[in-house]
């Protein structure tokens, strides 16, 4: 490849650039990404903000609060598979764990939006100026990293159970839920992907990393019964339609994680049934730490914008 | 061509091998001149292989250790958008590292050994990412500055006569160029902000803008390797004068910003036509590259821990390929 362009410093306003070589980034699509939708169809949280703003859309209180639940679980989550960024165990972990850490954190960002809607407040004053009993993530997302077979074990969990409630939420009848989800669905199929064939690689991998996968699910499994939980709030969102009742996820998740499982070789654990409560702002010891180090600088400069 | 100087052939090469060596030095030399590009299976000089290894290693672990200043940030990010587009940023860096190395791998060593030799401390990264970042204006002043000398410095990499390093950059400069804009509307923000946040964005540009500088390297009659690397095309300009046209570039944005540089003695000089700055600390820069900056033992120390506890998982993955490949192959 000769050079045809002799530019090399075609930078102007504050970061435009001609990289001075034509046909660049002919390897592929340069914007080709494993979990990005294309262009256009991609809804994103600022969209929400611009349709709440002009009044076209907002959630009716019983809306709000089920996407606030969803939406802390992305944002917890997200927060706590950030910490992984420059500390995975190969550079392509550090891409794969920090892109689902993206995907959790933009679901979060745009329930969180529309759950705003409801009480005049953004995401960011969601995020950043609720205290711990007021967030509504279950007790699973707040878990820590641990080791990556910790992490992979909690992923797991999580991507097929998020993998079974978008996929019926894209049915839902209320049209930004079922938007969020649709796109959300998307990605999560790619998260299910990887945290399974990491179990299947760890289980069928050296002795240390099988026993590692064992102690991980050992320590997340409590932490299953509470996603599959119906309460009030479930059941009047189920009869009109928004949502279904989390219990009627629970037979697609255990035969899905159950065929990983088995090929895997690996008995589903037999721990006890934390009692949860994330739901109705009973968290566990982790939340507080993890608010703390999230929401310190916002608080620290209440209403700057950034 | 100054590269002969450093070619030696030894004695006991064959009549045939010499010949070969004298063909592959001609090819070199022809397509060096008409600045084409080499590729991984074109022969090239050992000193040139070497050189190229080098650059392109420490740029790769560069990216790497980079992530570390930028990822202190990601938990604490004042609002869900920023922490989104410093997350993706880190993960670019990542990309950029993983590409690199590909790169460098083409010119015969493995990735395994240069992540041995960045923990060992016998490989060097640039020395800018051994200072702390204590606030979250360091986002936008890292972005701004640090990613702008980057810029400046790679664009013309873009064109290095080492075919798989210049398409690299092409594509890693794409990604900086937003980068670079990331940092700026951050500054810009923190600017037009309370003055508490403006204070942070000018104090985050004071501490960041002398090292930005002497990312360019030491000035041109102290950088040895310069003259050879331009004529093997790898560099394209001397740091020096790359040093000069950056200056200029953050003068006029810095009035966007409504920020200061530190700097009093920048100017543009008529009769040169370039842009010049205050003296730089070259002494601290020698001391951070020696090993004594403020986080020095720290990143190579994150970056160490995140390998070795590691170490079980990468070998879970060869151990899992194998025995799928047995599996496969007894099928």
């Amino acid at each position: 490849m000769t050079n045809t362009n002799d530019t090399d410093f075609a930078i102007d306003g504050h970061g435009d650039i001609s990289v001075g070589v034509h046909g660049a980034g002919a390897s592929g699509d340069g914007s080709a990404s494993a979990t990005r939708i294309t262009p256009g169809n991609a809804l994103r949280p600022e969209d929400i903000a611009l349709e709440i703003q002009r009044g076209q859309v907002k959630p009716t209180e019983d809306v709000a609060e089920f996407a606030l639940r969803i939406g802390d679980d992305g944002l917890i989550l997200a927060q706590r598979l950030g910490y992984w960024i420059s500390r995975a165990p190969e550079l392509e972990e550090d891409i794969a764990l920090g892109n689902i850490a993206l995907d959790q954190l933009g679901h979060a960002r745009s329930f969180l939006t529309y759950a705003g809607a409801a009480w005049g407040k953004s995401e960011d004053d969601l995020a950043y100026f609720r205290r711990e009993h007021e967030f509504r993530s279950a007790h699973l997302f707040e878990q820590p990293n641990g080791d990556f077979a910790a992490t992979i074990a909690r992923q797991f969990i999580v991507s097929f159970y998020q993998y079974q409630l978008y996929t019926q939420l894209m049915e839902s009848t209320d049209a930004t839920i079922a938007a969020i989800s649709a796109k959300a669905v998307k990605e999560v199929d790619y998260h299910r992907d990887h945290s399974a064939q990491w179990v299947l690689r760890l289980a069928g991998g050296t002795d240390e990393s099988r026993a590692r996968i064992i102690q991980g699910f050992k320590l997340v499994w409590p932490y299953v019964e509470e996603l599959f939980e119906d309460d009030e709030l479930t059941t009047r969102l189920a009869a009109a339609g928004v949502t279904v009742q989390p219990s009627s996820l629970r037979t697609e998740f255990d035969r899905l994680t159950g065929d990983i499982m088995a090929e895997a070789e690996l008995e589903i654990p037999g721990v006890p049934q934390s009692l949860g409560g994330g739901r109705r702002g009973k968290h566990s010891e982790f939340l507080g730490y993890i608010l703390a180090e999230m929401q310190v600088l916002a608080r620290e400069h209440p209403g700057a914008s950034w | 061509m100054a590269s002969q100087n450093l070619q030696s052939v030894p004695a006991e090469l064959s009549p045939e091998e010499q010949e070969r060596e004298a063909a592959g030095q001609a090819y070199f030399d022809r397509i060096i001149s008409e600045d084409s590009r080499i590729e991984p299976r074109d022969w090239m000089p050992a000193a040139y292989r070497k050189t190229l290894l080098r650059q392109i290693s420490q740029h790769a672990h560069s990216e790497i250790i980079g992530m570390q200043p930028e990822a202190n940030w990601i938990t604490r990010a004042p609002s869900l958008k920023r922490k989104s587009i410093l997350m993706a940023k880190v993960q670019d860096e990542a990309g950029h590292g993983l590409y690199l190395y590909s790169a460098a791998e083409t010119l015969g060593q493995s990735r395994d050994q240069m992540m041995e030799d960045l923990i060992a401390g016998k490989a060097r990264y640039s020395s800018i990412f051994n200072y702390p970042t204590i606030s979250w204006a360091d986002m936008g002043a890292i972005g701004w500055l640090v990613d702008g000398a980057a810029i400046c410095n790679q664009v013309p990499l873009c064109r290095a006569s080492y075919g798989p390093y210049g398409r690299a950059m092409v594509r890693i400069c794409k990604e900086e160029s937003f980068h670079q804009r990331q940092g700026f509307e951050i500054l810009l923000e923190l600017s037009n902000g309370t003055p508490a946040q403006k204070q942070m964005a000018q104090d985050a540009v004071n501490r960041w803008y002398a090292p930005s500088l002497m990312m360019f390297g030491p000035p041109d009659d102290d950088s040895p390797n310069s003259k050879q690397s331009m004529a093997w095309n790898i560099k394209r300009f001397s740091n020096d004068e790359l040093r000069s046209r950056f200056v200029g570039m953050m003068v006029e944005q810095v009035r966007v910003l409504g920020l200061t540089l530190p700097d009093k003695d920048i100017r543009f000089n008529e009769e040169t036509k370039k842009w010049e700055h205050g003296p730089l600390d070259w002494n601290e820069f020698k001391e951070v590259l020696a090993g004594r900056g403020p986080c020095n033992s720290q990143r190579v120390e994150r970056r160490r821990e995140a390998h070795e506890s590691g170490a079980w998982v990468r070998e879970a993955a060869v151990a899992y390929a194998r025995k799928q490949a047995q599996k496969e192959n007894a099928a």
